[in-house]
C-alpha cells in the first residue's frame, strides 16, 4: 500500500515534470531545461524511453535469476516469478522499441537505423519471442520450467557479446554514443543539465518501483490461478 | 569384463561410443549425406537463380554463404538429439553413459557433421558464385573453421532442449537465432574482411571473438546439460 | 558386499497433479522389492526415480553400498527392463550389446555378448538387425542388455510383456537368480509374475 501510494505520487511528479517545464535556450532558473540543438522538445522522450529500455533488461535479468533458482531448488514458485519477469520484460521491450522507432522517424528520418542499440533491443526482442515460444510448446509444467530457465541462462551468457561486436560493425547515432567520432550521427554532445538528471534519476526510480509493483502483481494472480487450477 | 581403470578413459570410451553410434547409424541411412548435401545444393542454386548473373557486392555474398550454413545446420543439427527422443533411445543412453559423455559425444557428431557441410558449401559456393572472391585464404579458411564450430556448439545445445520439448523442427531456428547472432554478425564481418583482402593483425579482434564465443557456448552448454537431459 | 535402497518420504507431481506422495521404503539385498499399483498408479515414474532419470518433487532415494563407488555412480549398479526403454533398432543384437558395454565404460567382450544372448535365447539372432526382431525378441533383447554389466540392482517394469512361454521360464530363472546375488525389483500389476517379494510399496494408497 504505500509502495503503491509513494509509487503513484512519484509517477505523477516525473510525468509532470518531465512534460511541462518548458525548454529554453538560457535556463533562468531550475524550473527550465536547457536547449539541446539537434533534440529541442524531442529531448523529453529520454525520461521515459531510457527507463523502459532500463527495465526490459533489468526484467530480463531477473527472470534469468528466478530461472537458476528453479534449477537448484525445483519451487514452481520460482518458475512463476521468472516467467512473470519476463513477461513484463516482453511488455517493456516492446515499449522502448515503439517509443524509440517514433522518435527515430523525427530525429532521424526513419523508424529503424540498426543502430547498436536498435540492433540490441532487437536481440532482446528476439530472445524473449524465443522464450515464451519455447513455453507455450511444452505442456508439462516442471519440464517447462527446467528448458525455459535453460534456455534463458543460455540467452545472458551470448547477449554480453554484441559489447564487443557493435563498435566492430555499425556506428552509433544514439545521443553520447561512442561509435560517433565525426558527428555522423544528428546530435553531437549530450549532456544532461543537473535539473534533467535529477528528473531523469526518479523517473528511473520511479520505473523501477513500477516494475516491483507489477511485478508482486502479477506472481500473486498467477500464484492464485494456480491455486485454483489445482483445486477444480 | 572390467571397466577401465581410470575414469578419463573410461569416460573417453562411453564418449566415443556415443559419437560412433550416430555416426554408424549415418553410415547406414546416409540421411545427413543425402538430403543436407541436397539442401545445399538446393539453396545455393535459389541463390544464383535469385541473382541472375548479376554481380553482387563482396558483403551481400559474404552475408549469402552464411545464411546457407546457418539454414543447413537447423535443418541437420537437430536430428542427434530428436532421434532419440522420437525412437524412446534417450532413456536407454541415459541409464548407460554421463550425460557429459552423452552432450561431447553429440557434440562431436555435429562438429563432424558441421565440417563436412561447411566444406561443401564453401566449394560449391566458390565454384558456382562469381562474384565471390577471397583475397585472404588463411583468415577465411579461419574463420570458417571457427564459424562451423561455433555454429555446432550453439546447435547442440539447442537441439537438446527442442528434443526435450517435442516440437520437432519449427521452434529450432527461432530458438537458435538469438542465441547464433553473435557468431553471424562476427562471421559474416569477418568473411567480408577476407574478401576484401586483409591481414591476420586486422581480424585478430573477431578471432578473439570467435574463440571466446565458442569456449563460452560449450562451458555453458556443458554444465546445463544434465538439467536438460534428466527429466 | 551388502547393497540398500533407502527411500524417504517421495512425493512426485506433474503439472501439480500429485501421482503419489509419502512413499518410504528401504529393501536390502538379497531381497525382493514389489512396487504394485493399478494402471497410473505411478509403479513407472517410481522405477525412474530408482534408476536416477528422473528427481522427483520431494523426497530422495538412495542407493547405500559398502562396497568401492563405481565412478558411473548409479547407472553402474542399476539394470533396466521396461517398455519405454527403446533398443537401438538399426543395430543387430550383437552391435547393441556392444554398444551397450562401450557406453559404459567397459572393454567389450563377444564372448559376454554371446553368453549373454545365449541365455536369453537368442544367439542364432545375433547378427540379424533388431528391426526385424518380434516384440517378444525384443523384450529378450532387453533384459541380455540389462545384464551386460552384472547390476547389483535389476529393476524390472512389467516382466512378462510380449513373452512367449520360453521367454517367461529364462525371465523366472533370471529373477531367480538376481535374488539371491543382490536386489530385485518388480514393478508388475500381475503377482504371478513373481515368486514372493520381501517389501511391497502399494501406489494405490498412496496419491
Amino acid at each position: 500500500m504505500i509502495l503503491k501510494g509513494a509509487l503513484g505520487v512519484l509517477l505523477t511528479l516525473v510525468i509532470i515534470a518531465a512534460f511541462a517545464l518548458p525548454i529554453t535556450p538560457q535556463p533562468q532558473s531550475w524550473l527550465e531545461f536547457p536547449l539541446i540543438p539537434g533534440l529541442e522538445e524531442k529531448a523529453r522522450i529520454i525520461f521515459f524511453h531510457v527507463p523502459t529500455a532500463w527495465l526490459s533488461v533489468m526484467a530480463f535479468l531477473t527472470s534469468m535469476v528466478f530461472g537458476i533458482r528453479y534449477l537448484r531448488k525445483r519451487d514452481m514458485l520460482d518458475d512463476i516469478r521468472s516467467s512473470s519477469a519476463a513477461g513484463l520484460g516482453l511488455l517493456f521491450c516492446i515499449l522502448a522499441t515503439a517509443t524509440g522507432a517514433v522518435w527515430a522517424k523525427f530525429n532521424w528520418g526513419s523508424f529503424w537505423n540498426w543502430d547498436p542499440r536498435e540492433t540490441s533491443i532487437f536481440v532482446l526482442l528476439l530472445i524473449y519471442g524465443a522464450y515464451f515460444s519455447l513455453r507455450s510448446a511444452i505442456e508439462v509444467e516442471e519440464k517447462r520450467a527446467t528448458l525455459s530457465s535453460v534456455y534463458s541462462i543460455i540467452a545472458a551468457v551470448t547477449v554480453p557479446f554484441f559489447v564487443f561486436i557493435m563498435p566492430r560493425i555499425m556506428t552509433g547515432l544514439h545521443p553520447g554514443a561512442k561509435g560517433d567520432p565525426d558527428g555522423a550521427g544528428p546530435v553531437i554532445e549530450f549532456k544532461m543539465s543537473p535539473n534533467m538528471r535529477v528528473v531523469f534519476f526518479a523517473s528511473l526510480i520511479a520505473f523501477t518501483l513500477l516494475f516491483v509493483w507489477m511485478f508482486t502483481l502479477r506472481v500473486r494472480a498467477a500464484r492464485l490461478e494456480s491455486h485454483l487450477q489445482a483445486k477444480g | 569384463m572390467q571397466p577401465d581403470e581410470r575414469y578419463g578413459r573410461r569416460w573417453l570410451r562411453a564418449t566415443s561410443a556415443v559419437f560412433l553410434k550416430d555416426w554408424h547409424a549415418e553410415l547406414r541411412t546416409r540421411y545427413a549425406i543425402n538430403a543436407l548435401g541436397m539442401f545445399v545444393v538446393t539453396t545455393i542454386s535459389i541463390i544464383l537463380f535469385s541473382l541472375g548473373g548479376e554481380p553482387a557486392s563482396p558483403e551481400v555474398l559474404a552475408g549469402m554463404l552464411w545464411v546457407v550454413l546457418f539454414f543447413a545446420a537447423m535443418s541437420g543439427m537437430s536430428r542427434t538429439f530428436v532421434m532419440e527422443e522420437e525412437r524412446g533411445t534417450a532413456m536407454t543412453l541415459q541409464l548407460q553413459a554421463p550425460a557429459s559423455a552423452v552432450y561431447f559425444g553429440k557434440l562431436l557428431f555435429n562438429l563432424v557433421l558441421g565440417a563436412g557441410l561447411t566444406l561443401l558449401t564453401v566449394v560449391l559456393y566458390a565454384v558456382l558464385i562469381e562474384g565471390f572472391v577471397i583475397r585472404s585464404y588463411g583468415v577465411f579458411i579461419g574463420v570458417v573453421t571457427l564459424g562451423s564450430i561455433g555454429l555446432a556448439a550453439a546447435s547442440t545445445i539447442i537441439a537438446a532442449i527442442i528434443a526435450r520439448a517435442n516440437t520437432k523442427g519449427t521452434l529450432y531456428p527461432v530458438l537458435s537465432f538469438p542465441i547464433l547472432l553473435p557468431l553471424l554478425m562476427t562471421v559474416i564481418n569477418a568473411t567480408r574482411l577476407a574478401s576484401e583482402g586483409t591481414s591476420w593483425a586486422d581480424a585478430g579482434g573477431e578471432f578473439q571473438i570467435l574463440i571466446s564465443y565458442i569456449v563460452v557456448v560449450v562451458t555453458t552448454s556443458y554444465l546445463l546439460f544434465e538439467y536438460i537431459w534428466k527429466d | 558386499m551388502a547393497i540398500r535402497i533407502h527411500a524417504e518420504g517421495l512425493r512426485q507431481v506433474f503439472s501439480r497433479r500429485t501421482i503419489f506422495s509419502g512413499i518410504s521404503f528401504s529393501v536390502s539385498g538379497a531381497g525382493v522389492l514389489l512396487i504394485a499399483g493399478r494402471n497410473g498408479s505411478g509403479k513407472s515414474t517410481l522405477v525412474k526415480i530408482l534408476c536416477g532419470v528422473l528427481t522427483p518433487t520431494a523426497g530422495w532415494a538412495r542407493i547405500e553400498s559398502d562396497g568401492a563407488q563405481d565412478q558411473f555412480g548409479r547407472k553402474a549398479m542399476i539394470g533396466l527392463v521396461a517398455p519405454y526403454l527403446q533398443l537401438y533398432e538399426e543395430f543387430s543384437a550383437m552391435e547393441n550389446l556392444r554398444m551397450s558395454m562401450n557406453l559404459r565404460g567397459y572393454r567389450p567382450s563377444d564372448d559376454v555378448s554371446r553368453g549373454l544372448l545365449d541365455r536369453v535365447a537368442l544367439d542364432a539372432q545375433r547378427q540379424d538387425p533388431v528391426r526385424g526382431f518380434s516384440s517378444g525378441m525384443k523384450q529378450r533383447l532387453k533384459y541380455a542388455m540389462a545384464l551386460v554389466h552384472r547390476p547389483s540392482i535389476l529393476v524390472l517394469d512389467e516382466p512378462m510383456s510380449n513373452l512367449d512361454a520360453d521367454g517367461t521360464a529364462i525371465v523366472r530363472s533370471i529373477m531367480h537368480e538376481q535374488r539371491t546375488a543382490g536386489i530385485l525389483v518388480v514393478a508388475t500389476n500381475d503377482l504371478t509374475d513373481i515368486d514372493g517379494w520381501d517389501t511391497e510399496v502399494n501406489l494405490n494408497a498412496a496419491r
